[in-house]
């Protein structure tokens, strides 16, 4: 692989122990891969931040990687850590536990990595635009990131994006390149998909379907349309985490709708021979909505909300109280943005708890005493169910909001 | 003693001897493989209660939690890592792995070309096996 001469200084050690470290695993990641040179990153978004899953290891090394001394030469911003940093005592989480979290944050810190928090930095300012080369590690982000806006990332792990912020580059290959963002597969989607949880069991099933094809796949999707207004992102979010979850895709491609196919149009499909068809979605309700027994918790933002999905809870909540423990997980800055418009007071007043740098994913679920949940999220089920152990209710955000106000989960609508 | 030498690609740069410990299914790092002890852990498969610790670890590929890389730097940090990977295709977690873990890895290597116990040497991409 190519290195440019002030890459190879990086290399050699000449800007600091931690940048070289950093250069070597992105050139070790750059040969496996096939790429040809670097490509220079705008921003990183950094993953395996919560000390629920690197643990007492993955602290250590960030610990000695910051030791180092070298920091971050662009944005760089973190993905949701174990707990709330500033009500986590009332929410109860063990004190124990948020120490080890801390070190986690101040560790990458060090590092020169903003500690947003969350897995949407595009609700947090962190916007890249089309063709634009960014080095993003949260599964959902990149979908995003991929999809609906245009730019270009890999899915990158945690190591490999502090790599990038370190060294501001990343190879170049696979999403990055035109060729890599080709579609691997056609999905026709033959029913409707009205609601943003419809949206993550369609993403959900996607996964699954494309999964076999080279990299991971990129499914070029029609017959469907996000709804207008409101729900538009939250339904386009949900749609790209579903299909990160499941499968392992970092981009994907909606007829008329997302950038690369707006900009490219037909282009974009031709030569595309692999041709598959979507005709409902109740295999992917029946996977991921098997909850039983009592709600110990609805927990919605996963993604982490928008100032907009938090307005609709806040409609369809209509002042009324909530009879269980009720969650949405948000990043510090909009829960400092609904606090100001008003919309955290009045969810307050109804007995939800805006919860941020965290979510019901990353956090240590079974010391909070959680085993039982409710969700609007494709991906929060299929990681809740097979990472902790959890029941899990799923349906869409109505339906949720009906559980909260119930305390128990209301009579399905989807057949 | 005349020696039969395999070539693979680099993964990470290193010297190291040992006697291999090969599993034709692939290893799941986090998880199964204990840093503490170096002990790998999982019903059914054939490294099921055996240390890495010294040996050229060879296996196809690795499965799992992308976490997997810190159990490399982990068994390093304990004393419990093994002398050499080889793999026939390495992934971005093994790799960040070996890196952050500084364990000699070579990978596009012929697992089958390699028996069970036999004495390896590794050096750079270089996999020279002693035969008798």
């Amino acid at each position: 692989m190519k290195l440019s001469p002030s890459q190879r200084a990086i290399l050699s050690g000449k800007k600091g122990r931690g940048a070289a470290k950093a250069m070597e695993i992105l050139a070790a990641l750059g040969r496996i891969h096939g790429a040809a040179d670097m490509v220079p990153v705008t921003s990183v978004q950094v993953s395996g931040v919560s000390y629920n899953n690197i643990g007492e290891h993955g602290l250590a090394f960030l610990e000695e990687w910051a030791g180092m001394g070298s920091r971050a030469v662009v944005t760089a911003t973190m993905n949701p850590g174990g707990a709330d940093r500033r009500i986590w005592k009332s929410l109860g989480f063990p004190a124990a536990f948020v120490r080890k979290q801390e070190r986690v944050i101040k560790a990458l810190e060090a590092l020169g990595i903003t500690p947003t928090l969350t897995c949407t930095p595009y609700h947090v300012g962190v916007v890249p635009k089309l063709g634009e080369h960014v080095a993003w590690a949260e599964s959902s982000a990149v979908c995003y990131a991929n999809s609906v806006l245009g730019a270009r990332t890999n899915r990158e792990g945690g190591p490999s994006a502090i790599a990038a912020a370190l060294a501001g580059c990343t190879p170049r290959h696979s999403l990055h390149t035109d060729a890599g963002r080709r579609p691997t597969r056609i999905v026709k989607v033959g029913c409707p998909v009205p609601t943003a949880a419809d949206a993550g069991a369609l993403g959900y099933l996607i996964g699954r379907l494309v999964s076999p094809d080279p990299g991971g796949g990129v499914p070029f999707i029609q017959g469907v349309e996000p709804p207008s207004g409101l729900e538009r992102q939250a339904w386009l979010k949900a749609l790209g985490a579903g299909m990160a979850a499941s499968g392992s895709v970092g981009l994907f491609h909606l007829d008329g709708v997302t950038a690369d196919a707006v900009a490219l149009g037909s282009r974009l499909t031709k030569g595309v021979k692999v041709k598959s068809v979507i005709k409902e979605l109740g295999e992917g309700y029946r996977a991921l909505h098997r909850g039983q027994g009592r709600l110990d918790l609805v927990a919605l933002g996963c993604p982490h909300a928008s100032l907009d999905d938090l307005a609709r809870i806040a409609r369809l909540l209509r002042g009324k109280k909530a009879k269980v423990p009720f969650w949405i997980f948000v990043a510090e800055a909009v829960r400092l943005q609904a606090q100001a418009v008003g919309v955290a007071a009045s969810l307050e007043r109804c007995g939800a708890t805006l919860v941020a740098d965290t979510c019901m994913v990353v956090a240590p679920l079974k010391d909070l005493g959680i085993r039982i949940l409710a969700t609007d999220s494709a991906k929060a089920a299929f990681y809740l169910a097979s990472h902790h152990g959890a029941s899990v209710y799923f349906g869409p955000l109505e339906q949720n909001v009906a559980a909260a106000l119930k305390g128990a989960w209301p009579k399905d609508q989807h057949a | 003693m005349p020696r039969k030498t395999l070539k693979g690609r680099l993964i990470y740069s290193g010297k190291g001897s040992g006697r291999v410990l090969k599993s034709d299914v692939p290893l799941g790092l986090f998880g199964h493989l204990d840093p503490k002890t170096g002990v790998y852990h999982e019903a059914g498969h054939p490294l099921d209660g055996k240390c890495v610790k010294g040996r050229i670890l060879a296996f196809p590929r690795a499965k799992g939690s992308t976490v997997g890389s810190y159990i490399l730097y982990a068994l390093r940090k304990t004393g419990k890592a093994p002398a050499a990977i080889l793999l026939r295709e390495c992934d971005t977690i093994v790799a960040v792995g070996s890196i952050i873990g500084s364990i000699p890895t070579v990978d596009r290597v012929d697992i089958a070309a390699l028996p069970d116990g036999a004495l390896v040497k590794v050096e750079g991409r270089e996999v020279s096996l002693a035969s008798h």
